[in-house]
């Protein structure tokens, strides 16, 4: 097991190399002059190819990738050429909105698409399959900041049950943190609801012909009992695997939610990073997401030989 | 006695199953119903300059921010009046957001049909390559592995700031993230299609491997690529929506749905029809294009589940 670990940890490096290459190479042939940002309207040409100098702008591509991978393999993502600080203290001070919003939305999506999804597969054809399936398709098709501004007008400005925008850190109170994020979670997780949801009815549908499931009835097995754990155990491998792939639909969605919310998270932070051109920040946070995806669905992988045991490393 | 063939005939003449391929997937009546939305969808942007729209550009100072069925009072060259009706009210720049929506819906037709026909042919392109020249798989197939390990959105938004916001700027945002997915399932069918007896004849027979290519493999891949553009035309247009309503897709000259609805984010408590109607619009689009995608995979993929 811990060879197989090791193995695939060994093997997501190359993935992250590439994505590295990738974003270093697309954000450093773009036509905007970094420099010229920075130096500010008034500056001399002097004066640019000075800031161009001390940011090391001026050097061969593949001098300033190096330096650049040296720098980050010591935990140093730079300095950020907009909001001039280290980019690495940057992102440590906004991890915390992002982590909980993100926390919150698997909590829901988890908690409300697996049962959804079952009983849409146990009812197959039933008119409350079709609600379920019909609501996922819907889910797919209205963007994130649609349904956050839906959420905003009804239950925040018409029933005034949330505060309309913004974030209250953990360290403030617990009943305040929670208060404001329910309505940005609920929003993101639809949806993730939607995905799981589908997957889950579809995996569950092809688990309960199966012999086993007979036998559980045969011997009078409770039906609830037989659904969730006979059914969902052996279905359970796709839906984990969704829930990993989802990833990359919630972190989509972490940069909308937070601007529709204004919380000042990673996600934000990639928003306004990209409309200031602020180059290395946009990096570290790409590279940064990219790489929370990668190792997510690495440990996804690891816990299949737990829902399954036949699948063994 | 005569009554017996009777009982085995049967008792109602069934209609014989329609022969063509477009005829038997309107049958579905979700498909005929998300075509039909579509169809509806492309005439009201093809014609949105003769349905009662003004120039949804025109900037007008002193009716900014009115409610949907505020009436204003036109001059025409002659001094003649007429009344108009601004059926979704004003944005905060005074321009009739009934126009807006109406010229919108080109923005995210042609998105949609472009991004998925430019993704589609890079991806077909990239993954017989893959798929069929070994020494070409590896690096192909890596390059795709690492495109495919940067969220989605995230790679759109670090394209679209490479280039001056704009039309072309959006669809190159938006086509790069979805070549990966294409790449991955044209190389699979190619993997296993190359092992067929019928492919195996033909390269015994000496066929050239561009003929091989074009009439014993590629129409292999017809089938699920029409599966998959139709959801890439899906996703297409809600990554445009999100890129403008971020403030980094196509910028307000050309009304979009998406940029209608960045406009109307910061007075969203007291006006939100600038979002209301957009939204609608976009939610109903992209619903029919899932459900023509989720009609097709039904009716021309029966074999292709599992791969």
């Amino acid at each position: 097991m811990l060879g197989y670990v090791l193995r695939r940890l060994a093997a997501s490096i190359p993935v992250l190399a590439i994505v590295a290459v990738l974003v270093f190479l697309m954000l450093r042939l773009t036509p905007g002059d970094p420099a010229a940002v920075i130096a500010g309207d008034n500056a001399s040409s002097e004066q640019i190819a000075q800031v161009r100098h001390q940011l090391g702008l001026d050097q061969p591509l593949l001098v300033q990738f190096l330096i650049w991978i040296g720098n980050l393999l010591q935990g140093n993502f730079g300095e950020s050429f907009f909001f001039k600080k280290s980019i690495g203290d940057l992102i440590l001070g906004r991890v915390e909105p992002t982590l909980s919003l993100a926390a919150a939305t698997m909590l829901i999506a988890v908690c409300v698409a697996i049962p959804l999804g079952v009983v849409a597969a146990y009812r197959h054809g039933s008119w409350l399959d079709r609600i379920v399936m019909g609501a996922s398709v819907l889910g797919f098709s209205v963007p994130v900041f649609v349904i956050g501004y839906g959420m905003i007008y009804v239950f925040a400005i018409t029933l005034g049950w949330f505060p309309v925008q913004g974030y209250q850190p953990l360290s403030a109170g617990f009943g305040g943190y929670l208060h404001r994020l329910v309505l940005p979670a609920l929003t993101l997780s639809v949806v993730y609801i939607a995905l799981i949801a589908r997957m889950t009815r579809a995996s569950v549908l092809e688990v309960l012909n199966e012999d086993y499931i007979r036998t559980a009835r045969a011997k009078g097995q409770v039906e609830r009992k037989i659904l969730f754990r006979h059914a969902l155990k052996n279905a359970a491998v796709p839906i984990v695997t969704v829930v990993g792939i989802g990833i990359a639909l919630l972190i989509g969605g972490v940069v909308v939610t937070e601007s529709v919310f204004a919380i000042p998270g990673l996600g934000r932070l990639t928003v306004d990073a990209v409309l200031a051109r602020d180059y290395p920040t946009i990096q570290a946070l790409i590279l940064l997401f990219s790489g929370v995806y990668v190792l997510i669905n690495l440990l996804i992988d690891l816990t299949y030989s737990l829902f399954d045991p036949r699948i063994r490393h | 006695m005569s009554a017996e063939p009777t009982l085995l005939a049967p008792a109602v003449a069934t209609l014989p199953p329609p022969r063509t391929l477009p005829a038997r997937l309107l049958r579905n009546p979700v498909v005929a119903l998300g075509t039909g939305f579509l169809l509806l969808m492309a005439l009201i942007g093809a014609f949105a300059p003769f349905l009662g729209t003004l120039d949804p550009t025109a900037i007008n100072p002193a009716t900014r921010n009115r409610p949907p069925g505020f009436e204003r009072t036109l001059r025409a060259e002659d001094g003649s009046t007429t009344t108009f009706r601004h059926r979704m009210g004003t944005d905060s720049l005074g321009r009739d957001v009934y126009s807006r929506v109406l010229y919108g819906a080109r923005v995210s037709l042609v998105i949609a049909v472009a991004v998925a026909t430019i993704a589609l042919a890079v991806g077909l392109l990239l993954g017989l390559v893959a798929g069929y020249i070994r020494p070409l798989d590896g690096p192909i197939m890596r390059l795709m592995d690492g495109l495919m390990a940067i969220p989605g959105i995230l790679l759109a938004i670090a394209v679209v700031s490479l280039f001056r916001a704009g039309l072309p700027a959006v669809i190159a945002a938006i086509v790069v993230p979805e070549i990966p997915r294409v790449v991955r399932l044209v190389r699979s069918i190619v993997l296993s299609v190359r092992e067929e007896p019928y492919v195996e004849a033909a390269v015994m027979a000496g066929t050239r491997l561009p003929q091989l290519m074009a009439r014993h493999i590629l129409p292999n891949t017809i089938a699920p690529l029409i599966v998959q553009g139709t959801f890439i035309a899906a996703s297409a247009i809600l990554v445009e929506a999100v890129l403008s309503f971020l403030g980094i897709g196509i910028p307000p000259e050309i009304p979009s749905w998406g940029n209608i609805m960045a406009e109307g984010r910061n007075l969203f408590r007291v006006y939100p029809h600038n979002i209301l109607y957009p939204g609608i619009f976009l939610g109903l689009t992209v619903l029919a294009v899932n459900m023509l995608g989720d009609g097709l995979r039904d009716t021309l993929d029966p074999k292709m589940t599992g791969r």
